[in-house]
């Protein structure tokens, strides 16, 4: 299968340049700052408890600890997915390679697909590597995996829908630092969006909700799947892929 | 194999190439031949269906490039200009990656890779990174993943460019053996080439087909006559009216004097050579023959003339010498 092939190659050249270690050290470089900091501050609240017991009631690990690394992590996110995908396509119309990647046999859909799944999969690698800190927590104390669970599929759905709008970008120009920082625009506008709901009103509120993206993420952190929270995720990733495959599919009948 | 039939792209106002019309037969080589952007690269990025074009039809085995675009390109080897490769790739798994896309059979695959990176010459290069090739190992990869799946037609870009004297040899060596299973449209503007490599010659410029033909029908069909140059010790116009009198000759027009001798060009019917007759009659007249040859034959001559005559014609219509050869100012 021809997406296999372009899978192969993507992950192969993710590891062959610096991107994935560069990448993978710093995210994980900050991110276990975060957890270092929320962890001592939890394990402070907790000494002082002992003093003061009416505290103790409050401190469950998933509200303390996991839920505001969950949030850090997807606010990191933000900054490193366009990452990731910037080189996707922006560096094959660069170098011309994609000359010859679109006159394989292999169906545009397929490469598109070989790239975000390797994309995706490079990012499941790197969430996976974050397990770490939850098991370094269940060290010491009891972890409610549930929560824990629900929170990864927050995190992974966040990813994967940053990827496709990542892959979007990329695949709308030839220049790497463009299709990074236009995908990094496009998600912090989605991201602060929310904000303006404070001040509106009605259906215009609603809307200003729905698509901010920060409003969906919080429910897995605690727990909940919601299937708006789903659809959201699952249908923004959809229109991104298939607007990438529109603009790929462009080039072989735009004049 | 390969039809195009009243081929145009136009990028925006500008005309890449215009009704353009040609046909590649089965097993046959035929070489593109222009200037620079006289639109060759922009005719083969059709051909192998990266880019559409405005207006026209191409057909590659049988296949229309736009509608049945995956058909085409599963019978397509493609060498764009350049050879853009990814440098971050050992060459081996670049290869590895080609043979995978094209849809070689797993099994397979690591005897086809094998196969081309011996007729390639890169063997001792399968291991080091793409992008730290010198310019000729890296053209040799991009005929190498050209090459794989054994596709029926290759599309191949100035293949040679780039290449040292000997690689060049090597290369064209190869593509003359492609001949037969194969059918090989290659562009280029080294002229040799054409006459070393190919069957056919298709001759663009400024986005249009100016000739073609085999190489001899070229010849033949841009000077319809056998020329040759003589240079003669003797009184001028006593030797120009006795050459005029020799069987076969057309004209006798007069060349600057040079080395003391008095030269003609002198045009004969092509089935009549003339040059034999020519040094009997000097001779015997006792006139000292200087110097003899036969001009204007080669592939080169063609494409000076033809590109040259249409350049004139274009550019300036008071200037209709400019660019031709000086010899035939008759």
């Amino acid at each position: 299968m021809g997406w296999r092939a372009v899978f192969k190659k993507e992950i192969r050249l993710y590891f062959a340049s610096p991107v994935a270690y560069v990448v993978f050290s710093f995210f994980l470089l900050i991110s276990g700052w975060f957890f270092s900091q929320i962890f001592l501050f939890y394990s402070d609240a907790s000494m002082r408890s002992f003093m003061q017991p009416q505290f103790a009631q409050n401190l469950s690990v998933t509200e303390n600890v996991m839920r505001p690394l969950f949030t850090n992590l997807s606010v990191v996110l933000l900054f490193f997915i366009p990452m990731l995908t910037m080189r996707l396509f922006a560096e094959e119309k660069k170098s011309g390679t994609i000359e010859l990647l679109l006159t394989y046999p292999v169906r545009d859909g397929e490469v598109l697909l070989g790239k975000y799944l390797a994309a995706l999969a490079l990012f499941a690698l790197l969430l996976a590597l974050t397990l770490v800190y939850p098991g370094l927590v269940s060290a010491f104390t009891r972890v409610e995996w549930g929560p824990v669970l629900t929170g990864y599929l927050g995190l992974l759905l966040t990813g994967a829908t940053f990827l496709a709008v990542g892959v979007l970008v990329s695949s709308l120009t030839e220049n790497q630092i463009v299709a990074g920082f236009g995908a990094f625009g496009v998600l912090l506008a989605f991201w602060i969006v929310g904000w303006g709901a404070e001040w509106a009103s009605g259906n215009l509120r609603a809307v200003l909700q729905y698509v901010s993206i920060p409003e969906h993420i919080d429910g897995f952190s605690r727990g909940i799947i919601d299937t708006r929270d789903l659809v959201y995720y699952v249908s923004a990733i959809a229109l991104a892929l298939f607007l990438t495959l529109r603009s790929l599919e462009s080039k072989r009948w735009r004049g | 194999m390969i039809q195009v039939d009243g081929l145009t792209k136009r990028y925006g106002p500008v005309t890449a190439i215009e009704q353009v019309s040609f046909g590649v037969d089965p097993g046959r080589i035929v070489g593109f031949l222009g200037p620079n952007g006289a639109g060759k690269s922009t005719t083969m990025k059709i051909l192998s269906c990266f880019m559409p074009a405005t207006s026209g039809v191409a057909r590659v085995a049988g296949y229309d490039v736009f509608s049945q675009s995956l058909e085409v390109r599963r019978r397509i080897g493609y060498l764009p200009e350049n050879a853009p490769l990814y440098p971050d790739l050992p060459v081996r798994a670049y290869l590895d990656f080609v043979a995978e896309a094209k849809g070689v059979a797993r099994g397979a695959r690591r005897a086809r890779v094998a196969e081309v990176v011996e007729r390639c010459f890169i063997g001792d290069m399968e291991h080091r990174l793409v992008g730290k090739l010198s310019k000729g190992y890296r053209q040799r990869v991009g005929l190498a993943q050209a090459l794989l799946g054994d596709p029926e037609v290759l599309i191949l870009d100035e293949p040679t460019i780039g290449l040292d004297p000997r690689q060049i040899a090597e290369i064209r060596a190869l593509i003359k053996s492609l001949a037969g299973q194969h059918t090989v449209i290659l562009s280029t503007h080294i002229l040799p080439e054409v006459s070393m490599v190919c069957d056919g010659v298709v001759i663009i410029n400024r986005g249009r087909i100016v000739a073609q033909g085999t190489e001899d029908e070229l010849v033949a069909q841009v000077f319809p006559t056998a020329r040759v140059e003589l240079r003669v010790r003797g009184p001028a116009d006593d030797v120009a009216g006795a050459l005029r009198g020799v069987h076969g000759v057309i004209d006798v027009a007069p060349l600057a004097a040079r080395d003391g001798g008095v030269g003609f060009l002198v045009e004969s019917s092509r089935d009549r050579d003339v040059r034999g007759e020519l040094v009997r009659l000097v001779t015997a007249r006792g006139w000292s023959l200087i110097e003899l040859h036969q001009v204007g034959m080669s592939l080169e001559e063609v494409f000076i003339r033809v590109v040259a005559g249409e350049e004139a014609e274009g550019a300036a219509p008071e200037a209709p010498e400019a660019g031709g050869a000086p010899a035939e100012s008759a």
